[in-house]
């Protein structure tokens, strides 16, 4: 505890928290949209904490993550819109997004449990393609998900009469919609934040530790593989289904093509180029890769224009050509990723010195 | 303390070991030793219930242990120390040892054990903070070693301690294999370098593709000449 009676760090810690406390106002004067593009931030990190547990913790290479999300964004959706009528208030639902998710998370771990590394990400992978391709399809002959189409007028987070989607004035301040999800977001990915340094501390996270490391010779000390594998996936899983609700009440709508491949993808390209295991790495990645490529769309086009005085290159295609450059230099001169844990970035200096 | 009554262990449709019968007594220590393929690492596992038995029982301690879940026989009390060494190449010297008492919940006992293996192994002392994965392959073989024992077990499974280590180096694991086993431990051996197995132990098996052809106190088996011709190389 006395590191954090220590001044400098109390310090530190208080110019964070006032930080993070002012930023939806800063980025506000550059309009709603960067308030929006922070709240997706936020909603990332939620994501990618929540798949470290997964990947980073206990080694299984998921890459159907996005799957859960779209659990989540799907229980709420149903449960707060016109399409069956019904609106049931956000707490009652997110918990339940989080069961539900947690219950495919279970389903999809349990005939995985024999397969590693490349064998499991190509079946994760299917399992993320099957779930957006029913969320395509169950509109006949029940209409459920209402197909591509997606569901429209989500109802917004609301406590009472206290809306999230409106501004409203709170003690004499003007608050947007956006503004007032990002404090949302922030206390539930604190949460999350809470939940991974817990449990990387435990007895759980050393046993994940020792399965990710050798799952014979965890076995051999007494670890139960079985359990602990289902409950990885599980606890991912349940993240997934929270942070499903939260962007279906915040959109306002969803539709199967938010869950893509490419997003599984990408949330995992968030924990490994911020440094696998490493919380504060993990939501390194997050915030910069999911802010890196708005900023490029926004900022690609009137730098063309001021260098060369016309657009070269259309902007959508040069951002994801500068982003992909990105990730490339990351793993070529960061291998560890960006922020690694000390283990892993001493395992790294060490790997020359060692094998006598 | 261990008994093996017609234990089968199958790939598929491949028999590794077919039914074979042999049991240890406590405090022994007895070498299965065997060419390259004879079933003999297929057993060891089949007993520690990192791999599932084909058909035959496992009695441990007077208690049938062949489908009881893996996780479980620690606390029963069999340790199994993998072959290739199987360390958790990235935790450090001291986290390895600690997982090794992973069932265990007594804290001052386990800082004693720490010590006891210290004293085992001062090699791993100078490395306590080191990971594992950069250790030399005698060193992890060490480490292999003290944390199965960590576990406290009624019984050690070890499985080709020998294997790709410097002479020196098997010299070495073995001198403290024996310093264990003279303290009460039970130990089965599994074992290529037939001599020095033969050499450390009181009763021997020898298998030959999933079968116990031959039988006997080891120091008899050193002597028996299909033996001498077809491990010892002589």
């Amino acid at each position: 505890m006395s590191k954090w009676l220590n001044p400098r760090s109390a310090f530190g810690i208080t110019l964070i928290v006032v930080a993070l406390l002012a930023l939806p106002f800063v980025a506000a004067m550059g309009g709603q949209a960067w308030v929006r593009i922070l709240n997706f931030a936020i909603l990332y990190v939620f994501l990618a904490l929540g798949l470290n547990i997964v990947v980073g913790y206990a080694g299984l290479l998921d890459l159907g993550y996005i799957a859960f999300y779209a659990v989540g964004a799907y229980t709420y959706a149903l449960l707060a819109s016109p399409h069956f009528g019904l609106h049931w208030p956000f707490w009652v639902i997110l918990p339940i997004g989080a069961l539900v998710a947690c219950f495919f998370g279970v389903i999809l771990g349990s005939p995985t449990l024999k397969l590693r590394g490349d064998y499991l990400a190509i079946v994760t992978l299917g399992f993320g393609e099957i779930v957006r391709i029913f969320m395509n399809n169950l509109n006949a002959p029940i209409n459920i998900t209402n197909g591509a189409q997606g569901i429209t007028l989500i109802d917004p987070v609301a406590i009472g009469d206290f809306k999230f989607s409106t501004t409203s004035q709170i003690l004499g301040i003007s608050m947007s919609g956006p503004q007032k999800y990002y404090y949302l977001l922030l206390a539930l990915v604190i949460l999350v934040i809470i939940i991974n340094l817990r449990l990387q501390n435990s007895r759980v996270g050393r046993a994940w530790q020792a399965i990710r490391e050798d799952e014979i010779a965890a076995k051999a000390v007494g670890i139960n593989t079985r359990n602990l594998k289902l409950l990885a996936f599980a606890m991912g899983a349940s993240f997934g289904g929270v942070a499903g609700g939260v962007f279906s009440a915040m959109q306002g709508f969803v539709s199967p093509e938010s869950f893509s491949l490419i997003e599984s993808i990408m949330i995992l390209a968030m924990v490994v180029l911020g440094g696998m295991g490493h919380i504060p790495g993990v939501i390194l990645g997050a915030v910069l890769l999911s802010i890196l490529p708005e900023a490029l769309r926004y900022g690609v086009g009137p730098i063309q224009m001021a260098v060369f005085g016309k657009m070269l290159v259309d902007p959508e295609s040069l951002r994801m050509l500068i982003f992909g450059l990105a990730l490339v230099l990351v793993m070529r001169f960061k291998p560890a990723g960006l922020w690694p844990s000390p283990e892993r970035k001493r395992e790294l200096s060490d790997a020359g010195a060692g094998n006598g | 303390m261990l008994e093996v009554t017609g234990l089968r262990v199958a790939y598929g449709g491949i028999q590794a070991v077919r039914s074979i019968t042999f049991h240890v007594n406590q405090g022994e220590m007895v070498a299965l030793i065997g060419a390259n393929g004879a079933g003999k690492t297929s057993t060891l596992k089949a007993i520690a219930r990192v791999l599932d038995a084909a058909g035959g029982d496992v009695h441990f301690c007077g208690e049938k242990v062949t489908r009881i879940a893996p996780h479980l026989m620690i606390s029963k009390g069999i340790a199994l120390v993998p072959e290739g060494r199987g360390v958790f190449p990235r935790l450090s010297v001291a986290e390895n040892l600690a997982m090794g008492a992973f069932v265990r919940d007594d804290k001052a006992a386990i800082a004693d054990d720490l010590e006891r293996m210290y004293g085992y192994f001062p090699r791993l002392k100078e490395r306590e903070t080191q990971l594992a994965g950069t250790l030399s392959g005698g060193e992890q073989q060490m480490l292999a070693i003290g944390r199965a024992l960590m576990s406290r077990p009624k019984m050690l499974l070890l499985d080709e301690p020998s294997m790709g280590l410097a002479p020196l180096m098997v010299q070495k694991i073995f001198e403290v294999i024996k310093a264990v086993a003279a303290e009460g431990m039970t130990i089965l051996l599994i074992e290529q370098n037939a001599k020095l197995a033969l050499q450390s132990s009181q009763r021997g098996y020898v298998m030959e593709s999933g079968e116990i052809t031959l039988t006997g106190e080891s120091a008899k088996l050193l002597d028996d000449p299909k033996v001498r011709a077809a491990y010892l190389g002589e």
